[in-house]
């Protein structure tokens, strides 16, 4: 189920959570990151086992291509810095249930249409088909369908069942939380107005607790709000509720 | 009075963001296969549950807070991680090459069926128009190529000379995967791609056989090709029914939306491309090893070719990994 530009997620709890879809830009922008960060590794590889090649069969350090160069130079320098650059994104992606590192740094990650992270499976599907999204060499069937599709899918998506949405890590900052309308209060104030809804509550479902439960809750809140422990201890029922009333009206 | 009493809720709610922090904790800790054992899944769906609670009071008490959005990201995210397929790579791949890939095929079969027909009349064309128009040839083959056939030799006499077995195959399987996985992926264009190459590829390979049997060069170039096309040219047939099925499920996709029958299909046909790329790592291996060596002698390439063939029949019924052979 989506709206535009969010996914809604409905959940066994029956509580939704609206998730924002990454559009074209967010999608370009964890793109570009991901590209450099597997080009340099693939650079990285290639130029390292040239150089330990070039090393071992001819003494010099160098980066020149050899004339014939062997199958060692192709499955040690060459065949890897490949696999680098063309598997990155499938097997990353797997690995890190969804996320690349360049996903990660623009805050994106890849869902199922229900909201959970895609199997593997779906991310192999998502990745075959950057085969056709990557055409012509800079993908511009895979920008022309995030352009026209409602959820910003490429090829890849749409077929494998996935989309790109924002995550954003951010702590809980505890006086930031209260709502706009509430004013900021101490920690005795809100400690003080949780007893105060307790105290309600006990109030409400008296008649449905046992009399023993009900009594020795009545007590510990007392405790709570003040109430000398000799006063509540060999109280009645009626006594309690009397006392708690009288509190409740204090506050 | 009303108020009063929100403040209050909201307060009680408040004393909860240790666990939300603890909550989203996990949930990163999830995310990143950290956490494990039966005392953290049963942690995380109760914080799920507790999650749930808390974010249907908070949208109700403060629908403008940042509690409220905390609450959604951290829920989302224990959503995701809880509803994520388990995954147990090993697992999950014997299932799928016992289970799921024999069902897959079964599904599969018209179009494995149309398609390795179409490769068959590609080829037989292709035969056909070179042995009747010797001149068409250059469509199909380069000139390097007809000039070394025009000479009595056929191309792959000095593959070994040019480079070695291993770098060989490694070139052969890539080029193969990748045509492999182009047939299957073209059949988006509501599957005229995938029945392109798969006519294109038959048509190459009967254009070049009508070519080498003008120099009697045929038997030599079945020879080469016995050991290792017969599950090659098989797999390029298994992709290119792949995408047709795609391509039909986006041309026909009956009572399903288009997107939705196309992913479906995808997914599922997919399934398959697992198979032909683990078979064409073998073909690749035999391209580079077991084809180009001329001590090799027929009655054993036959076998080669014709026992990974068998093998190939086993894995798409599932027999290898444990599958009934009563189906």
């Amino acid at each position: 189920m989506s709206a535009a530009d969010q996914l809604v997620i409905d959940s066994a709890t029956g509580v939704e959570v609206a998730l924002p879809v990454v559009g074209p830009g967010g999608r370009a922008y964890a793109f570009v990151l991901d590209w450099h960060i597997r080009l340099a590794l693939a650079l990285a590889w290639y130029g390292s086992g040239a150089l330990l090649h070039s090393t071992l069969t001819r003494g010099v350090a160098s980066l020149t291509v050899p004339f014939d160069p062997g199958p060692a130079y192709f499955l040690g320098a060459v065949l890897p810095a490949a696999a680098i650059y063309f598997l990155y994104h499938p097997v990353l992606e797997i690995v890190l249930r969804g996320r690349t590192p360049g996903k990660r740094m623009a805050g994106l990650r890849i869902v199922t249409r229900e909201g959970s992270a895609p199997g593997i499976g779906a991310l192999l599907v998502r990745n075959v088909f950057r085969l056709i999204d990557s055409f012509p060499g800079v993908y511009c069937v895979g920008l022309v369908a995030t352009l026209v599709t409602r959820d910003s899918l490429r090829l890849g998506d749409l077929a494998a069942g996935t989309l790109l949405v924002y995550e954003r890590d951010r702590d809980l900052d505890l006086p930031g939380t209260a709502p706009r309308s509430v004013a900021p209060a101490s920690a005795d104030a809100i400690a003080a107005l949780a007893t105060s809804e307790l105290v309600a509550e006990l109030e409400a479902r008296w008649n449905s607790l046992a009399g023993p439960a009900r009594a020795n809750l009545a007590r510990a809140l007392l405790q709570r709000l003040g109430e000398p422990e000799a006063a509540t201890a060999g109280a009645d029922e009626a006594t309690l509720r009397a006392l708690l009333a009288r509190r409740g009206t204090a506050r | 009075m009303t108020n009063a009493r929100d403040a209050a809720r909201l307060a009680a709610l408040l004393e909860r963001a240790p666990d939300w922090q603890a909550a989203r904790e996990l949930a990163q800790r999830l995310g990143r296969g950290q956490a494990s054992g039966i005392d953290e899944a049963a942690r995380a769906l109760e914080s799920y549950d507790a999650l749930a609670r808390d974010l249907a009071i908070a949208r109700r008490l403060a629908p403008r807070s940042r509690t409220r959005e905390f609450l959604e990201e951290t829920y989302a995210r224990l959503h995701a991680e809880i509803h994520r397929p388990a995954v147990h790579a090993g697992d999950a791949l014997r299932r799928m090459l016992r289970d799921e890939l024999p069902a897959t095929v079964r599904w599969l079969r018209p179009y494995i069926v149309s398609v390795t027909l179409l490769f068959v009349v590609a080829t037989l064309a292709g035969a056909w128009l070179v042995h009747a128009y010797p001149g068409l040839i250059s469509l199909f083959a380069s000139e390097e190529m007809i000039a070394t056939v025009e000479r009595g030799e056929l191309w792959t006499d000095s593959l070994l000379n040019v480079m070695p077995s291993s770098v060989l195959s490694v070139q052969i399987l890539t080029n193969n995967i990748i045509v492999s996985l182009f047939a299957y992926v073209l059949g988006v264009l509501f599957g005229l791609g995938t029945l392109y190459i798969i006519g294109l590829n038959g048509l190459m390979l009967g254009g070049v056989f009508a070519l080498t049997a003008q120099y009697g060069l045929e038997g030599r170039l079945f020879e080469f090709i016995v050991a290792h096309g017969v599950v090659e040219l098989s797999c390029i047939c298994l992709s290119g029914a792949a995408g047709a099925a795609v391509g039909d499920a986006l041309a026909r996709p009956g009572l399903q939306s288009r997107a939705a029958s196309f992913a479906a299909a995808a997914r599922r046909s997919g399934q398959l491309l697992v198979a032909v790329t683990l078979l064409l790592l073998g073909c690749g291996f035999i391209e580079g090893y077991v084809s180009p060596n001329p001590d090799m002698p027929l009655p054993t390439r036959l076998v080669v070719g014709f026992g990974y063939f068998a093998l190939m029949i086993a894995l798409l019924r599932g027999w290898l990994f444990g599958a009934s052979r009563a189906r």
